[in-house]
């Protein structure tokens, strides 16, 4: 039932039947995202982190008084139908554009949102969003080259491994941290004995573990998206493999370990936001969302809320709602909680649209995941 | 070998549940000129019913019994008589149209009124690993393979040992003879959307523990049945079965020793192969049709 009027505004916007016109006691943010499809896992979960923090902003009034209205467009997790609805709501006049979710459709229509001069706070990780000079992208999570550079000195100095084998998933995300991780790999002369990859949506993961067993590497780097990581750990763990599997956010969160079981036990690596974290302003966040929404939030829902709470505190800071001030503004910004309690941690937004804060180190023990270590921002 | 050997397991285990899925396309064919391009939502849908029936406090083997039941019903009756029986006068083309837009509407209604999310989905055996020449091979693999064997050979001997089986057999081949000689057609029919209903809650429930219970779960399902059943041939139940067989094993193998990058593209060139060397499939015969 929740769902179902969660999903009204979807439909009522699917159909046209929302005036372009906007009330001026609102300001328009639509949110473009993974609804149905392979993406839908990751593309709820940052709707529902939004639409905490709309309500709790709208309950206070607003930003600069206006209340937030954000129409859900649904990209069907596909690209071409991402481009299709952020062309459909540029001609609203948006202030900011939230989401997609999938490297793939942000890569596509972010040519959009540039040339209508909109910002656009995406929920893609892959490493060439921000690299192409495009001053109206934002990320609301850690980019490929923040990430990984992390997961190459782990694999360098905690697990002290001399070869690897990475298996990733055959998409946009999964190249862009595919490539990434072998070019880190290189500058750190760990040689890449292994090279795997699967298909988005894959279930049967036998062939895959099969060549990953052959290949006799010292740790496995897994970047796959959460069902398919699910299956391969449940794969893994049949065939008895014996090498430290390591990976990013993903492979850590409560979902994968939800649905590998026992299997994802020991599974290690970076995780660039996690419910788990050692922060109770997260943690309280946390239980909200699992109170209004009934699940366990994963890291996109963190990326949905911080988005909506980056947005406003960029337009406070501004005092207008001016789309081209906000892309200046937010560029070189810091926001801290104290300034900004729904920011979580301390942020900082670079030249690029990249943010940087601090991340941790965790592990999978007894189907829980455990921070072991908080690693800095990497600008400190 | 001992790769092989795991490969090999993997892949029959697989393959048998695409083939369960297959024998359906054919059995509605053969009997009602229905292609049913909902077919993997319908292997979708029952395992969705059977966590269902755990929430509400049933046991796996009760709600596996509840599953099949609604599957009977829904997958089985209901979408006879409210999506066929109105197409069907309007010829194939109208009718799988239907079911495109029933499997859309299928998958869409599970997300919304479940989850999004995928689901785990408790096995039919403890996960415990067989050592076979230095393999491991896992009971689940096996007992996925048991279960599919047992099913066919039952569907075997109900269509070819009993008076029932003969009588569905007969509808398939020729209705109107079939009608002339007494056999009750329409009822026959109507026994081959619940065999069909059936065998995809059966499918779902071998599938669910290895795929996870997601709502996307059919589109890869319906679609290697769908080409297992062209290429073990669309008109018999024996084809279907071997289509089947051979997908899984080739796209374990070929994943393996071959690329695992276009491991999807090796059943589609098998598929074209066959359409050109012959096109009624490994094990179809040549239907000819009086214009």
């Amino acid at each position: 039932m929740l769902r179902s009027v969660l999903f009204a505004p979807v439909i009522v916007t699917s159909l046209g039947l929302t005036s372009p016109v906007h009330a001026q006691s609102t300001v328009y943010i639509p949110a473009i995202l993974e609804l149905s499809g392979a993406g839908a896992v990751s593309g709820t979960n940052f709707r529902d982190g939004m639409l905490l923090a709309i309500d709790e902003i709208n309950a206070k009034g607003g930003i600069l008084g206006k209340k937030i209205d954000t129409p859900l467009l649904d990209t069907q997790s596909e690209a071409g139908t991402s481009r299709a609805q952020v062309q459909k709501v540029l001609d609203n006049k948006p202030y900011v554009i939230i989401g997609p979710v999938f490297s793939g459709s942000v890569l596509v229509d972010m040519l959009l949102t540039q040339q209508a001069e909109i910002p656009e706070i995406v929920g893609g990780e892959a490493a060439a969003i921000t690299q192409k000079g495009n001053p109206y992208i934002f990320r609301t999570s850690f980019g490929q080259q923040f990430s990984i550079p992390k997961i190459a000195n782990y694999m360098r100095d905690g697990v002290k491994a001399k070869t690897v084998a990475v298996l990733w998933v055959n998409n946009d995300f999964g190249k862009g941290g595919r490539d990434t991780f072998i070019k880190e790999m290189n500058s750190r002369d760990i040689r890449v004995v292994a090279d795997i990859s699967t298909e988005s949506g894959q279930t049967d993961f036998s062939a895959d573990v099969v060549k990953l067993k052959g290949a006799t590497a010292d740790a496995i780097f897994v970047y796959l998206n959460e069902e398919e990581s699910a299956r391969f750990l449940r794969e893994a763990k049949k065939q008895g493999i014996n090498k430290p599997l390591i990976g990013e956010t993903t492979l850590l969160g409560q979902k994968v370990i939800d649905l590998a079981g026992e299997a994802a036990n020991g599974v290690r690596g970076h995780v660039g936001l996690t419910i788990d974290a050692p922060i109770p302003a997260v943690q309280e966040f946390a239980a909200r969302f699992k109170m209004r929404f009934n699940y366990a939030c994963d890291h996109n829902g963190i990326k949905g809320y911080t988005a909506v709470y980056f947005i406003k505190h960029v337009t406070e800071k501004i005092r207008k709602f001016d789309s081209g001030a906000f892309a200046e503004a937010a560029h070189g910004m810091t926001i801290t909680p104290k300034d900004e309690p729904g920011i979580l941690m301390e942020a900082t937004w670079d030249k690029n649209g990249d943010i940087d804060r601090i991340s941790f180190l965790g592990e999978v023990v007894d189907g829980k995941q455990k921070i072991v270590k908080t690693l800095p921002k990497l600008g400190k | 070998m001992a790769s092989f050997i795991q490969l090999l397991v993997s892949g029959l285990a697989t393959g048998a549940i695409y083939a369960l899925i297959a024998v359906g396309f054919t059995l509605l064919w053969q009997t009602s000129q229905t292609i049913n391009f909902a077919q993997g939502e319908f292997v979708m849908l029952p395992a969705f019913f059977v966590l269902a029936a755990m929430n509400a406090g049933a046991p796996f083997w009760l709600a596996a019994l509840i599953g099949i039941s609604l599957s009977v019903l829904i997958l089985g009756i209901l979408f006879k008589v409210v999506v066929v029986d109105p197409m069907l006068k309007y010829g194939v083309l109208p009718l799988v149209i239907s079911t495109i837009a029933l499997s859309l509407l299928l998958k869409e209604s599970t997300k919304d009124f479940y989850s999004s999310q995928a689901q785990p989905f408790p096995a039919l055996v403890p996960a415990v690993d067989v050592h076979v020449f230095d393999a491991v091979v896992s009971t689940q693999s096996l007992a996925v393979l048991a279960v599919a064997i047992v099913t066919v050979v039952s569907l075997n001997l109900l269509l070819n040992r009993t008076r029932l089986g003969r009588q569905m057999q007969a509808t398939a081949q020729n209705a109107t003879l079939a009608r002339i000689l007494g056999v009750p057609v329409r009822r026959m029919v109507l026994y081959t959307f619940l065999l069909n209903a059936v065998l995809v809650a059966i499918a779902s429930i071998l599938v669910s523990p290895i795929y996870l219970a997601k709502f996307t779960n059919g589109e890869t399902l319906g679609m290697a049945a769908f080409i297992a059943a062209i290429v073990g041939g669309f008109n018999q139940v024996r084809g279907a079965i071997l289509g089947g067989i051979i997908l899984g094993v080739l796209d374990n193998l070929s994943a393996a020793y071959i690329s695992s990058q276009y491991r999807g593209a090796f059943p589609l060139i098998v598929l074209i192969i066959v359409i050109l060397l012959r096109p009624q499939g490994l094990l179809g015969r040549i239907e000819e049709r009086s214009v």
